[in-house]
């Protein structure tokens, strides 16, 4: 493999991981708190139809993005609702918000645009594009640096930048700020919380919308900038893989970076190279494509390593007799 | 005369149709320690849980300091100057202590000042108060008493002036229970109040200054402390006369029915919990195992009844019983019989009725069977008989295992597991959460059992139990039987050394 081609796999590795890396950032907020969330496909699948949607009609892929964003705060705030408020099973309503997502964005999308439960593409103001990075051109005939420079770091949308900042911004919201202290304390112990006299209600709704923003985000960036348009069932698991790679994580920011990274370097290698001739023996471009769901299986199977969740996860809050 | 600390007028709290709290007032002078005893179930927690905010009181008045206010919530008893000390701690495990201290309490948005603040400020009330604890040490990492410690730091840091402590002593060794009440102490010179909630009157005696008493969800008295008697005050927690002592006659030990060679547990995280231990039981003896909650009691008696693997040997009147692969039906048939320690998990199961529960572990007896069926009318006969024997109320074979009190839970059990006759009774923390009047009533049943010749191994963290009823005590410590004792050659103090690890010079001879 030459270095050219090297590149170009890292490259699209970026591309790939940042839908990945957002999804798990928002469900490593809503978990830290104690709230699973197996609904984070279905809150990116809803945002990446609507900001297609209303980036279409309007022609501003911002305005698209705020309307992704809105989508997925709402389910989210839906999901908050049903296993905050109702204390209801969080697993059953992260799922509701998936098959809600997944009904929704093709019924709508075929009543809007008739379009076979799609968006018409994207072009122009509608769409995320690349961003140079100053001294990308003057750069590029520099051997070695230069096309990492030019190719790898510089020419992504504002939103991989945005994704790939999310990590140390999280890892300094949880570990050196107010707000991270009690989210981290209300996903272990919320009785300590409770008594120390902060809701818990709260807590866990402010990281439940955060996470519906992220997800948001991680939609939109799908439909808008790595793709131009909503295809049915587009996020095609990205929100179970993001989850895995959480776990794979052990809910910590930096380690989410580094599985999202080997997620997204596989989804690249079954992109760049469909059929592996291994002297005779052909791998088939199907065995590729299956390599990150496989990944992820082998992850939730706890094969590697022990993850211990965050406590309270999975548990709705209620104050002991 | 100086306003009350804490004056409740009429505070009333109902929990769906159980009513926990009855029209409650009572006054806490300033600068005292109060107690407030009473049977579990009495309501002393929902009543201090309703002056720190955690629960809302239907009705009532809260008066601090002579000025009626208002909590809400516990934010709202924090600013008014009360914390709180749960019975099970309130703390983040994988914190450290420092982050529990600041957590609510943060100064700003930042964490790093708030940290640094509480650093020195930790510093102060450990010279000050005696409260030593690692600020950096993660709570999962540290001992009981020391979380307890950081719990009462925590109030202190937020500057509280009146301390609720939830039945402190549970979980503490002797001697750190009496590095606590000397901590206590030295907060009531500082001025503190304090509310000291507990149901052991040895406790009442030795620390507070005024007692109150509850019964049922209801207060019914107040008394100083120096001018009342433990007798009393145990008449009016369980409302008539109680006997405190256990009546037994001298034992009479025949042979060996149970025998256990070097054991070793090891618990489902692969931590070895028993680490080679020596026992034996004579025939109509009760060996009392003391120690702290956690030191390999419980996973001592799993063991012998059948519900987790060990090496090592055991023997029943001199036959081997199978440690792995072993379980409670096998077990059962040889003869031993098993009250568990947690009887809501393990000895019930509490949506069943009584008359269910009443014979788990023999449903195979063909007494209770017709061919294919169970013979319903059957257990239920047997229920009526034990109801009637064990006195188990409320008398009604039909009521789930849940709606009754944990004193006649606790006789269902009993019952099932006495009324078989067996060789060897294993019985664990028997009564933990149980009245006063039941436990009077289980104790003589135990000691009726070994008077009819068979042996008890009965496993307590309550060293008044071991006392009351073992002929000879052995106490667990990490593990390890750290020694044998005699109960009439021996004292708590004693003990509790053994119980916290300290080897002493003296054995007993078995």
């Amino acid at each position: 493999m030459d270095f050219i081609t090297l590149i170009q796999v890292l490259d699209s590795t970026i591309r790939l991981t940042t839908p990945l890396l957002l999804a798990c950032l928002a469900g490593l907020y809503s978990e830290r708190a104690g709230i699973f969330d197996i609904g984070l496909e279905g809150k990116m699948l809803a945002s990446a139809f609507l900001s297609a949607a209303i980036a279409y009609v309007s022609g501003s892929v911002w305005l698209g993005l705020l309307a992704g964003i809105a989508a997925s705060v709402l389910l989210s705030a839906l999901h908050g609702l049903a296993s905050i408020t109702f204390r209801g099973n969080q697993l059953i309503s992260g799922l509701a918000v998936t098959m809600l997502a997944q009904g929704f964005t093709v019924l709508v999308a075929q009543d809007w645009f008739q379009q076979g439960g799609r968006t018409p593409s994207l072009t122009g103001a509608g769409r995320f594009t690349g961003i140079t990075l100053p001294f990308a051109d003057a750069l590029e005939p520099v051997p070695v640096i230069g096309p990492i420079y030019a190719e790898l770091i510089s020419g992504h949308s504002i939103l991989v930048y945005l994704a790939f900042a999310m990590v140390p911004l999280t890892w300094w919201i949880l570990f050196r700020t107010r707000f991270g202290l009690r989210l981290r304390a209300v996903g272990e112990n919320p009785a300590a919380v409770d008594t120390a006299g902060i809701s818990v209600t709260g807590l866990r709704y402010a990281a439940v919308l955060i996470c519906g923003v992220l997800c948001g985000i991680a939609g939109a960036y799908l439909s808008t900038a790595l793709q131009a348009g909503f295809v049915k069932d587009m996020t095609a698991g990205r929100g179970y893989i993001a989850l895995a790679a959480l776990i794979f994580a052990k809910w910590r920011p930096w380690h989410a970076l580094w599985s999202c990274l080997l997620f997204g370097l596989l989804q690249a290698v079954a992109l760049r190279f469909q059929n592996i001739d291994l002297g005779g023996i052909v791998i088939p471009v199907q065995v590729m494509d299956a390599l990150p769901y496989i990944l992820t299986v082998v992850i939730l199977a706890g094969f590697v390593g022990k993850a211990i969740p965050p406590r309270a996860g999975g548990e709705p809050y209620v104050k002991e007799r | 005369m100086t306003a009350p600390a804490i004056e409740l007028k009429g505070i009333s709290k109902s929990f769906g149709p159980v009513q926990a709290n009855k029209d409650i007032s009572i006054r806490v002078r300033p600068g005292t320690i109060h107690g407030i005893i009473g049977e579990n179930g009495a309501g002393k927690s929902t009543l201090m849980s309703i002056l720190y905010g955690f629960y809302k009181a239907d009705s009532g008045e809260i008066w601090i300091n002579g000025n009626e206010t208002q909590i809400p919530d516990s934010q709202a008893a924090i600013a008014a100057g009360i914390g709180m000390v749960f019975q099970h701690f309130k703390l983040v495990e994988n914190f450290t202590v420092l982050e529990n201290v600041i957590l609510g309490a943060e100064d700003s948005g930042l964490l790093k000042p708030s940290l640094a603040r509480a650093r020195k400020s930790l510093l102060n009330l450990a010279q000050e108060y005696g409260l030593n604890v690692d600020p950096d040490a993660r709570i999962d990492e540290i001992g009981v008493g020391m979380q307890q410690r950081v719990e009462i730091l925590k109030a202190l840091y937020r500057e509280a002036q009146i301390l609720i402590l939830d039945e402190p002593t549970g979980v503490l060794t002797p001697a750190e229970a009496d590095q606590l009440f000397r901590i206590l102490h030295r907060l009531r010179e500082e001025g503190k109040t304090i509310i000291l909630i507990t149901h052991k009157l040895r406790e009442i005696m030795e620390a507070t200054d005024e007692v109150s008493v509850m019964r049922r969800g209801e207060m019914v008295a107040t008394r100083t402390t120096s001018q009342t008697t433990p007798e009393e005050l145990a008449e009016l927690m369980v409302g008539r006369k109680v006997l405190l002592r256990v009546d037994k006659a001298p034992a009479q030990p025949g042979g060996k029915v149970l025998e256990i060679r070097n054991l070793h547990v090891r618990d489902e995280k692969g931590v070895e919990r028993v680490k080679g231990i020596n026992l034996s039981v004579r025939a109509g003896e009760i060996l009392g195992i003391a120690g702290v909650a956690g030191n390999g009691q419980s996973e001592l008696l799993e063991v012998l009844g059948g519900m987790r693997p060990g090496t090592g040997e055991v023997l029943l009147n001199g036959q081997p019983v199978e440690l792995v692969g072993a379980n409670g039906r096998a077990i059962r048939d040889k003869g031993i019989a098993h009250v568990p320690e947690d009887r809501q998990r393990e000895g019930l199961i509490m949506d069943f009725h009584a008359w269910e529960n009443v014979a788990f572990g023999y449903h195979h007896d063909p007494a209770y069977n017709r061919g294919l069926l169970m013979d319903n009318a059957a257990l239920r006969a047997d229920t009526e008989r034990k109801i009637e024997k064990f006195d188990i109320r409320p008398a009604d074979g039909w009521l789930s295992a849940k709606n009754f009190s944990g004193g006649n839970q606790q006789k269902i059990v009993v019952a099932r597991e006495i009324e078989r006759n067996p060789d060897l009774l294993l019985v664990g923390q028997p009564t933990r959460g149980v009245d006063i009047g039941a436990i009077e009533f289980i104790h003589k049943q135990i000691v009726a059992l070994r008077d009819a010749g068979k042996a008890v191994l009965l496993v307590s963290v309550e060293l008044e139990e071991i006392f009351s009823l073992s002929d000879r005590i052995a106490v667990m410590f990490d593990g390890h039987v750290m020694g044998e004792r005699l109960p009439d050659q021996t004292d708590e103090k004693e003990l509790g050394l053994l119980m916290a690890g300290v080897s002493g010079p003296r054995e007993a001879t078995a």
